[in-house]
């Protein structure tokens, strides 16, 4: 490792201290023996707070145990924009290494001053600043004070998600700090949070996506038992019980009784591919690089379709909100992802100020994207401001939690590509790819709230009888969002990447975990396959020779090696592939080897994943990120599809979206390949190159190519009957 | 209309007035304050509900109140708290067998239920009996090498724990 004059991606500014410099902002010592630790990063089930828990404790010179992370609010955190894109440990995780490097220098300092000793006499433990028999701790020092500085966003001098010395706490396997009270029942999620006097709100949503409420039995409700409001605004319908079970049982009434006009508003489930491509859309090259290149007589040339359907984020717990009105206060609490942007949309789609509106965070189950969970907030508060002085919790029904919240976009993706077997590859083996042209159909990946000049929101829309208007993309420079891993990570020779996101949105989409990169690695990974089939060569070989990258070119190593890569698969109906990205380009390194049978459906045996996250902060936590997103991967592209008619989406139950079950999931090993580089965000790594890996895996089963997604024994069928 | 029912959960007496449809899952976590038992889909469908009722596992969001009737109901507090872990449950944080956490009440009552039946089961017997209780994090690895774990000299709490009796709740 190079240990610095030149800038790196280690010592990069962390944009969370560019915008939050001040050392108090993000860490005090309120009670003796603890320290405080406040991030705008929240809690998915990810582990994060678990590992920020480490660097901080590394960077403090503390025990883990003195460290307590303060759950993000608009009130009191640091505003680190959205937990999303697999950032959250470079960007919280370096501004927390700097700042509790700086504040243990200046604490030092201090100590040193008190003790009457130079400051290299000064040794630290435990919080324990000790010279000469003489000792002051953190607690002791006039801490407020010290740390009303600014932190250097230019990097840590000493950063100790890379230093050496920390190997006691970064680098360990940590035990989650959240994990006792979730295996005992504890009251940890946003559904359990009981305030006095508690209402409880229920959504009674329209029947279909373009329906419009003409009559509803508003007084003949309200006058049901324990019935407190019933709230109609235009399409925006609910109602505030005092007990549970009688606003469930209120708004089947409210749902039975109400009369709706309905249209035919949604494309023919059968033809999305038709519908995506003839959309009217935003149309953009992403990426251009290299010359045209003279071609030999023998080059091989792929021309190839691959698509994926909406699918859903399928949270086990539904979107919940919990909001409360008083005194020209709202208060929020809710488990969305970026909680300063939900008050900007909040306090927007309510017209408030938006000083008068306090977003918590209360963790709930995964989300793994844009959920429901930011709508559900606002339900809440709308339901709260027209009961003001009482709390109103809203739960999702699951129907309306598979049916209503945002989706991930379906895709397509063509790629055409040219190999010429006389051109000299990277390795000096003859035969390259020389003409790579990557181009996606797609709707935007993000319509958060707050990231649009009007607030997205289901339920401001549902008020104001529209629709949430079209997601959008990010720039491909901060990850992309159709277009996040269109660049192929090869030496292609010349590469052209163009996206055509639609301008309407039939069906609302926003980002899931790793938003596009799933089908674009599918994709890419599939072409190198087919490419290196018809100039037979090896797939691992074929990459090697196109990939310089030496970290890329170990977790392939890697990956291949643990799975046995080369032995032949003697097993009729059994076949093996590989599948690489590095995440987003910037991530991290991920490799996959799978092993797929095929009978009457396909089933994988198993996965190995190779992973390079540079320096592991928690090595057990990224192994339980990567497995698990392998995992949802797996289920996404072997089973998964949401259903629609021309008015709604139908697969609003387990029955009719079902996910990976216990039974059917393989065993997955992972190798984190030993880096002392920076690290790396691991929560999305493996999506693209599992999907890949299955892919390639089946293909070598079967003997052909299926490139629709999910991949079902229908797909495989309508696959032979087009070869 | 409202009635009153007596039910025993956690081996401790309860009365409590509602509506004979309510759902135990509703009397558990807003009566008796006892929210481990997770709200996952409402249709018996996802297992994050799951409770014991004597030594089944049933699904608390569409089990009603008035089926109860003297059954004893477990649930995940029941089992084992963080200070006196089950042996199941210590497994599970042995294992690290969790990511968001929110499916695992249900599938410790499921596994509990398993291993009271059949102590020495195999993995995939494991796997079938959790075929109920959905994971979307994908720790399925995990919470079955926990449950493998946990399987030799498990013994499992009962209702008459000393310290765990009747309070001022009960009955009169």
């Amino acid at each position: 490792m190079n240990a610095g004059a030149q800038p790196d991606a280690r010592i990069a500014p962390s944009p969370s201290l560019v915008a939050n410099p001040r050392l108090s902002t993000w860490v005090s010592f309120p009670v003796r023996g603890y320290v405080t630790v406040r991030t705008g990063k929240v809690e998915l089930g990810q582990g994060i707070i678990t590992a920020l828990t480490q660097i901080a404790a590394a960077g403090l010179s503390v025990a883990p145990a003195r460290v307590r992370v303060a759950a993000a609010s608009t009130q009191t955190a640091p505003d680190e924009g959205y937990t999303a894109g697999s950032l959250s440990v470079q960007h919280s995780g370096a501004a927390l290494s700097e700042v509790c490097s700086r504040v243990r220098e200046r604490c030092r300092t201090a100590a040193a001053a008190a003790l009457g000793v130079s400051e290299a006499d000064v040794s630290l433990a435990d919080g324990i600043f000790s010279a000469a028999g003489a000792a002051v701790s953190y607690w002791d020092l006039s801490t407020a004070a010290l740390l009303d500085r600014d932190g250097d966003p230019s990097g840590s001098r000493d950063d100790v998600t890379t230093r050496r010395a920390d190997t006691a706490v970064v680098g360990v396997a940590l035990p989650r700090v959240d994990l006792p009270g979730k295996v005992t029942g504890a009251g940890c999620y946003l559904g359990d949070l009981v305030l006095p006097g508690l209402l409880h709100g229920r959504m009674v949503r329209p029947p279909s996506r373009g329906a419009t409420l003409l009559e509803a039995p508003v007084a003949a409700v309200e006058g049901m038992d324990g019935v407190h409001r019933v709230i109609r605004q235009q399409n925006f319908l609910a109602v505030v019980a005092e007990r549970e079970e009688t606003a469930l049982l209120a708004a089947r009434a409210l749902r039975a009784g109400a009369r709706w006009r309905e249209d035919d508003t949604l494309p023919d489930e059968s033809a999305v591919a038709p519908f995506l491509t003839a959309a009217p859309a935003h149309t953009e090259t992403l990426f251009e690089d290299g010359k045209h290149q003279a071609l030999g007589a023998d080059t091989l040339r792929v021309s190839a379709v691959f698509s994926r359907p909406y699918l859903a984020h399928a949270s086990i717990a539904t979107s919940t909100g919990l909001a409360k009105a008083d005194d020209g206060v709202l208060r929020v609490w809710s488990s969305s992802q970026g909680i300063f942007h939900l008050r900007a949309a909040v306090s927007a789609a309510l017209h408030l100020d938006p000083s008068a509106v306090l977003v918590q965070h209360v963790e709930s189950a995964g989300c793994y994207g844009h959920n429901g969970a930011d709508d559900a907030a606002y339900d809440a508060a709308v339901l709260a401001c027209a009961v003001p002085g009482r709390p109103v919790r809203v739960v999702w029904s699951r129907e309306d939690e598979l049916g209503w919240s945002p989706l991930a976009p379906a895709m397509q993706v063509r790629i055409n590509a040219a190999y010429d077997p006389a051109a000299p590859g990277t390795t000096g083996t003859p035969g390259a790819v020389r003409d790579w042209r990557h181009e996606i159909w797609s709707n935007g990946h993000t319509s958060r709230p707050g990231g649009g000049v009007e607030p997205a929101l289901l339920g401001l829309a549902l008020q104001r009888g529209g629709a949430v208007p079209p997601a959008l993309d990010p720039p491909l420079a901060r990850g992309g969002g159709s277009g996040r891993n269109s660049v192929a990570g090869y030496d292609v020779g010349r590469q052209v990447v163009c996206s055509h996101r639609l301008t309407t949105m039939p069906l609302r989409t926003s980002a899931m975990r790793a938003l596009g990169a799933h089908l674009n690695v599918f994709a890419i990974e599939s072409v190198l396959d087919e490419l290196a089939e018809q100039s037979q060569r090896d797939p691992l070989e074929f990459r090697l020779s196109h990939l310089a990258d030496a970290r890329g070119r170990r977790v392939l190593e890697v990956a291949a090696e643990r799975a046995g890569w080369g032995a032949p698969v003697v097993e009729p109906d059994v076949g093996r592939g590989i599948g690489y990205a590095r995440y987003k380009g910037t991530g991290s390194y991920c490799a996959v080897v799978a092993e797929v049978e095929v009978t009457h459906e396909v089933r994988v045996r198993r996965l190995g994943v190779a992973v390079d996250v540079g320096r592991a902060i928690n090595p057990d936590g990224v192994v339980n990120q990567i497995e698990g997103g392998a995992i949802q991967s797996l289920s996404w592209t072997l089973k998964e599809r949401v259903r629609f008619d021309r008015r709604g989406v139908t697969s609003d139950t387990w029955e009719t979206y079902p996910i990976m079950t216990f039974s059917e999931v393989p065993a997955v090993d992972v190798a984190i390949v030993a880096s002392a580089e920076a690290p790396l965000g691991a929560g999305e790594a493996a999506t693209g190159p599992t999907a890949a890996a299955i892919g390639n895996a089946l293909a070598a089963a079967v003997g052909v190519r299926v490139r629709e997604l999910p991949l079902t024994a229908e797909a495989i069928i309508r696959a032979i009957s087009a070869s | 209309m409202p009635e009153d029912f007596t039910l025993t959960v956690n081996g401790n007496g309860h009365q409590v007035r509602c509506d004979p449809q309510t759902p135990l899952l509703y009397v558990l976590r807003n009566d008796l304050g006892l929210v481990g038992t997770r709200f996952g889909c409402g249709l018996g469908l996802c297992g994050a509900c799951n409770v014991l009722l004597d030594d089944q596992p049933v699904h608390s969001c569409d089990t009603p109140i008035a089926t109860v009737g003297a059954g004893r109901v477990t649930t995940v507090e029941g089992l084992g708290t963080v200070e006196a872990p089950s042996p199941l449950q210590q497994s599970f944080l042995e294992y690290q067998a969790g990511q968001c956490g929110f499916c695992l009440s249900g599938i410790l009552i499921s596994a509990t239920a398993l291993l009271r039946r059949t102590p020495d089961a195999d993995e995939a017997t494991i796997r079938s009996a959790l075929d109920g209780n959905l994971c979307r994090c994908g720790a399925h690895n995990r919470i079955v090498r926990a449950v493998l774990a946990a399987r030799p000299g498990m013994t499992m709490p009962t209702e008459t724990d000393p310290g765990d009796g009747p309070t001022g709740d009960d009955a009169p």
